[in-house]
């Protein structure tokens, strides 16, 4: 079984980390790509920082360590498919230890768009091993909630196409050519990612928002969860409080 | 390694293990050089040396950015790119890979550095088995005795000076090689090396080798193995000859 406790390590401790430290929260975006994560992780930071939380968000590929190498990998053709869940990873275990477990300790909101579930997807959906990689990635800590922004594969690209207007090639899982051209291999691929994502909610308790809705409205959602978990060990009393409670008073 | 999968295609991976020092790249080298003038088809693979990873690694050690873990997960990602991009389809078109040091490597070095055994077995668990792994057996002294000769300045992970082991450098370095040596011979037995005596001769020492190679695979050297000179001659009797 999987612990279900928040801020504890899945299976494998950290070294020199001792859990009782860590005083934050810990809150995950989880969804397929061009889902409307980011949009979302970014209004929430708006908003929880109105509130009076130190904030700090962070995501995929984006630590100092192997960030940058990552996207010069990607740039490239020979990103072997257990090759790329390594590199992320490792780029995983550099945040971890170096971002969110100092904030933790500092006692910050952690916002993280996306965490160890989409290393895990992307590698399931490649055809890896789901214990191998369900133990590697063991290291990362029990978050107090996991929102799993969850569309259709339709929905999605309705997305990529009003949006950014073209086809992605790692989206679209084009290093295992998933279909003939990137619609067919992103359709495929994005089915294998949500199957893969669907598989995780029971097991690792992730809170389903229908994602087909309007921003907004997902939006107004997130923030109703957030509000319910308890945060209030977290606020920081220096800064007074907005009047109306869960108030937006900047839009 | 009951962990690692067995080797199904027709090409071989020989691999070498060890402390530094231990003079296993030296032998790698004269075995690899051996199987070529046999006429067959031999690669060569070093730990650490995936060119999609390097800058990450460099970048990593000069800014001593690592942890045990993720020092050990951007090795695993150095692997996981050498063997999928290099090593397998080698092995699968027939040749015969050589490897200087292996997942062993990591098994011996991060635990070494306070990773969980249990941990980076299974994270190295999508590798092949060797068809050979060669463990050179040296007492500490000899092979500290080599490195610490021949080199004017230890670097700062080699000498495990992230572990805190102690301010002096050869010291670390003492100390964290007596703790990668006692990883290796934990797990000889587990892992099935053959062991090879790092205090003979070099000439004696490869002599072993070779024997090694022939006895446990000969037959199948023939039978699969890519060659690149189209001689009817027997290995085994050429190879007597050389021996």
């Amino acid at each position: 079984m999987l612990p279900r406790e928040p801020l504890q390590f899945y299976s494998e401790p950290l070294p020199g980390v001792d859990c009782a430290e860590l005083h934050g929260r810990l809150i995950v975006i989880e969804g397929p790509d061009a889902v409307g994560r980011s949009t979302q992780v970014t209004r929430l930071r708006q908003w929880l920082e109105q509130e009076g939380h130190a904030v700090l968000d962070t995501g995929m590929a984006r630590s100092a360590l192997a960030g940058r190498g990552i996207q010069e990998a990607k740039k490239g053709n020979t990103l072997g498919p257990v090759t790329m869940t390594l590199f992320y990873t490792t780029d995983f275990a550099d945040r971890i230890e170096n971002e969110i477990i100092p904030a933790l300790r500092a006692g910050f909101v952690v916002l993280t768009d996306r965490y160890i579930f989409s290393i895990m997807a992307r590698a399931i959906a490649r055809g890896e091993d789901r214990r191998w990689i369900e133990r590697v990635a063991g290291f990362a800590l029990v978050p107090h909630a996991v929102f799993y922004l969850r569309a259709e594969v339709k929905d999605l690209v309705s997305r990529v196409v009003m949006g950014r207007g073209a086809f992605d090639f790692w989206e679209s899982g084009m290093d295992l050519r998933f279909g003939r051209d990137m619609f067919d291999s992103f359709t495929r691929y994005q089915k294998r990612l949500i199957k893969a994502l669907d598989s995780m909610v029971e097991p690792y308790g992730f809170t389903v928002i229908d994602a087909g809705r309007p921003a907004d409205a997902i939006f107004r959602e997130l923030e109703l969860r957030i509000a319910s978990l308890d945060l209030a060990m977290v606020r920081s009393r220096t800064r007074p409080r907005r009047s109306k409670r869960f108030g937006m008073g900047s839009r | 390694m009951a962990l690692l999968l067995p080797n199904r295609f027709p090409g071989k991976l020989i691999i070498v293990e060890g402390i530094d020092g231990s003079g296993k790249s030296t032998q790698l080298l004269l075995l690899s050089h051996w199987l070529r003038s046999q006429g067959y088809a031999v690669a060569f693979s070093e730990w650490n040396s995936s060119p999609l990873v390097r800058q990450t690694t460099r970048r990593g050690k000069k800014k001593e950015m690592f942890t045990p873990t993720s020092f050990s997960l951007i090795h695993a990602t150095d692997f996981a790119d050498r063997l999928e991009s290099y090593i397998l389809p080698l092995v699968k078109a027939g040749a015969i890979v050589c490897a200087d040091r292996y997942a062993y490597t990591a098994f011996a070095r991060d635990v070494a550095r306070g990773v969980s055994r249990n941990w980076v077995r299974n994270l190295y668990r999508f590798a092949i088995r060797p068809n050979l792994a060669f463990y050179f057996r040296v007492p500490l002294d000899v092979a500290l005795s080599r490195i610490l000769g021949g080199r004017t300045a230890l670097k700062y992970y080699e000498a495990g000076m992230d572990l805190g082991l102690s301010r002096d450098v050869e010291e670390s370095f003492r100390i964290f090689q007596g703790r990668i040596l006692d990883e290796y011979e934990a797990m000889a037995e587990e892992v099935g090396f053959q062991v090879i005596d790092a205090t003979l001769p070099i000439e004696e020492q490869q002599r072993r080798m070779r024997q090694i190679v022939l006895e446990v695979l000969g037959d199948s050297l023939r039978t699969s193995v890519l060659r690149l000179v189209q001689e009817p001659a027997d290995v085994a009797a050429r190879a007597a000859a050389i021996l």
